[in-house]
């Protein structure tokens, strides 16, 4: 059987401890083939952030194992997961999070910088990224003077600049009005079908979910349903 | 580790420049207190240096291995309470019975007004011999000094002072002119070269020099010698000399091993060193309380790094997600504390060295480039730099990216 990209084995999250303790993941099982396009579902407290975390590598499990590309990663210290992220895992959040007062441009080169790619590689690099979101002419602009769309586009460029494998979307569109969302999904889409990155991402609505080929419903910290999007 | 790399890159100084230069304002109200503390040292101990230089050097003007001898304890010109006077036999004593001594010359003082057609000035009139010149380190700048006949018979000639000559002759040429002082004629056959002030703001070029037995006939009327100046040869140890004219003169003067010495020798060096001294620990006084403000310059870097880095926390946790590694947050917190200090040192520096250069003319000392001080100000505000980044940096590396992402 060939590993998949991701694979979750009976993950659980418990926060505090003691009687305050709050079990957010109760045993999670889930596969993410390499290319697939994942919507996780779920109201709020249900555990996707959690798991989104986990998956991010940003947080590491109470208990059950995590393995990304075969390795297994609660096992890696803080700074082998940093540079986990750095090479294989793009974000893209709700808030965006760009940078201020740094144009779109300098935005998309910012994993380039940690990642040591020299001043002229970097830069050619982001203006590809940038076109691929279509926003070159774009480059120059501060990120704080861009719309709101722009902005995740941007994020987006920086998220995909290094070549990911797998990107991870944190309700992407829940900043951004519903015209600007489809637009958002439709680019995911065509992300993940051109350059054959796996998108997990979080969301609460349907019609975005709608993009993804398979749903994940998250209940109480358990995996309640997997289906195949309509 | 299977197909994962795991390479570590390090690409993360120029972040450090890059964001300060995007927070000039910011950045510059930051090191401004380094600015000030290093501007404040280097300028205090650059001056105080050449106060210390102006003030070592107006005393050596007077001769620097001159010891002058005085009746009673006071170090204050004419003279203390106690001793008598000096005479021409306690003179010749020194000049006979002390190994070491080149030149010893008598003096005796008065105070008086000369005058010459309207022109008329109060001054001092100092009997004595031409050694004087030699121990005082006087030169004659025109005509010359005493003849040996006119030493011996006590003749009225003088050698007088440049403010003399523009008092009294109004800069003509006195050689050869008479004028008169306290009721006597006195004819100028020399003129001192010009020295200025002396580091206690007192005329160097207000006197009026006679030969001793003038002055004591003619103007006091008494054998006394007031002072005694003494010329040493520079191999000679100094302080022994002091020591051998103070035994002698104990026992010309009879006095027991009880009683105090009712005389002083006060050595020039001595004195310079002294004053020096002092005026040197004053310097570094003021240059440590400066070095305080240095280090309240410091807090203030750590204060703005502190709210910088409370600011920036979604800033940090975007940087930690993508893949920042905790070092290298830190690393580029640290290095923007340091490039601010060392760049709030430098500034520091060239203020001070153009304050300190237009300013010692101002206030008449030399300008003495410090290399010492100006390196450990630079050094001490670097330092600064990176005692007090380091715990807001430290802090920045250790946010959780989680939280810090979702920080408002």
């Amino acid at each position: 059987m060939v590993e998949p990209l991701v694979r979750l084995d009976k993950i659980t999250k418990v926060f505090g401890d003691g009687p305050t303790a709050f079990q957010a993941l109760r045993g999670i099982d889930l596969a993410v083939e390499g290319g697939d396009f994942v919507a996780i579902m779920g109201a709020s407290g249900s555990g996707k952030s959690t798991a989104m975390n986990i998956l991010g590598c940003l947080d590491t499990p109470t208990s059950g194992r995590y393995f990304f590309k075969g390795v297994e990663v609660q096992a890696l210290t803080r700074d082998q997961r940093a540079l986990l992220r750095r090479r294989y895992i793009g974000f893209v959040f709700q808030g965006f999070n760009l940078l201020p007062r740094m144009s779109a441009l300098e935005n998309v080169e910012l994993p380039l910088i940690y990642r040591g790619e020299p001043a002229a590689r970097r830069k050619s690099f982001a203006m590809a990224a940038l076109a691929q979101v279509g926003l070159e002419p774009w480059a120059s602009h501060k990120s704080n003077e861009l719309s709101g769309g722009q902005q995740q586009r941007v994020a987006i460029a920086r998220a995909i600049v290094t070549r990911p494998q797998m990107l991870l979307a944190d309700e992407p569109t829940g900043n951004l009005d519903s015209e600007t969302s489809f637009e958002i999904m439709r680019l995911l889409r065509e992300l993940n079908r051109g350059l054959a990155v796996t998108v997990i991402m979080i969301t609460h609505e349907a019609e975005m979910a709608a993009f993804a080929s398979s749903v994940v419903r998250l209940r109480d910290g358990l995996v309640e349903q997997r289906e195949l999007a309509s | 580790m299977n197909n994962v790399s795991l390479r570590r890159d390090r690409h993360v100084l120029f972040l450090a420049i890059r964001q300060i230069y995007r927070h000039r304002t910011r950045s510059l109200l930051t090191v401004l207190g380094v600015v000030i503390g290093v501007f404040s040292v280097i300028t205090m101990v650059t001056l105080g240096n050449g106060a210390t230089e102006a003030v070592r050097a107006s005393i050596s003007a007077l001769g620097s291995d001159l010891l002058t001898i005085r009746p009673g304890q006071s170090a204050g010109p004419g003279g203390g309470s106690g001793g008598g006077p000096f005479d021409l036999a306690d003179v010749e004593a020194i000049r006979g019975q002390i190994g070491g001594v080149v030149v010893v010359a008598g003096q005796a003082q008065t105070a008086g007004v000369a005058v010459r057609n309207a022109q008329s000035w109060s001054t001092t009139i100092t009997g004595t011999t031409n050694e004087f010149f030699r121990a005082q380190r006087l030169t004659i700048g025109a005509g010359r000094e005493f003849t040996h006949e006119e030493e011996e018979a006590g003749k009225r000639v003088c050698i007088i002072g440049a403010t003399i000559v523009a008092n009294l002759f109004q800069n003509t040429d006195p050689i050869g002119q008479v004028f008169r002082v306290r009721g006597i004629s006195c004819e100028v056959v020399g003129v001192l070269e010009e020295r200025g002030q002396n580091g206690f703001g007192g005329d160097l070029d207000d006197t009026i020099i006679m030969p001793l037995k003038a002055v004591q006939r003619q103007l006091t009327g008494n054998h006394d010698i007031g002072a005694i100046a003494v010329g040493v040869d520079p191999t000679f140890n100094s302080a022994a000399i002091q020591a051998a004219i103070v035994a002698l003169l104990r026992e010309r003067r009879n006095l027991d091993p009880t009683q105090d010495d009712d005389f002083s020798v006060l050595d020039a060096k001595q004195i310079a060193d002294t004053i020096s001294g002092t005026v040197g620990i004053l310097t570094l006084l003021v240059g440590a309380v400066a070095g305080i403000s240095l280090l309240v310059g410091g807090i203030g870097i750590m204060n703005i790094m502190l709210v910088s880095v409370t600011e920036r926390t979604r800033e940090i946790g975007t940087r930690l997600a993508i893949g920042a590694l905790g070092d290298e947050v830190l690393l580029q917190f640290l290095v923007e504390a340091v490039v601010l200090s060392c760049l709030g040192g430098l500034v520091g520096m060239v203020i001070a060295l153009i304050i300190c250069i237009t300013a010692a003319p101002l206030i008449g000392v030399p300008f003495l480039f410090d290399a010492q001080i100006n390196f450990l100000s630079f050094f001490f505000s670097a330092a600064i730099g990176i005692g007090f980044g380091y715990f807001p940096a430290r802090r920045a590396a250790g946010l959780n990216p989680i939280e810090a992402l979702r920080y408002d």
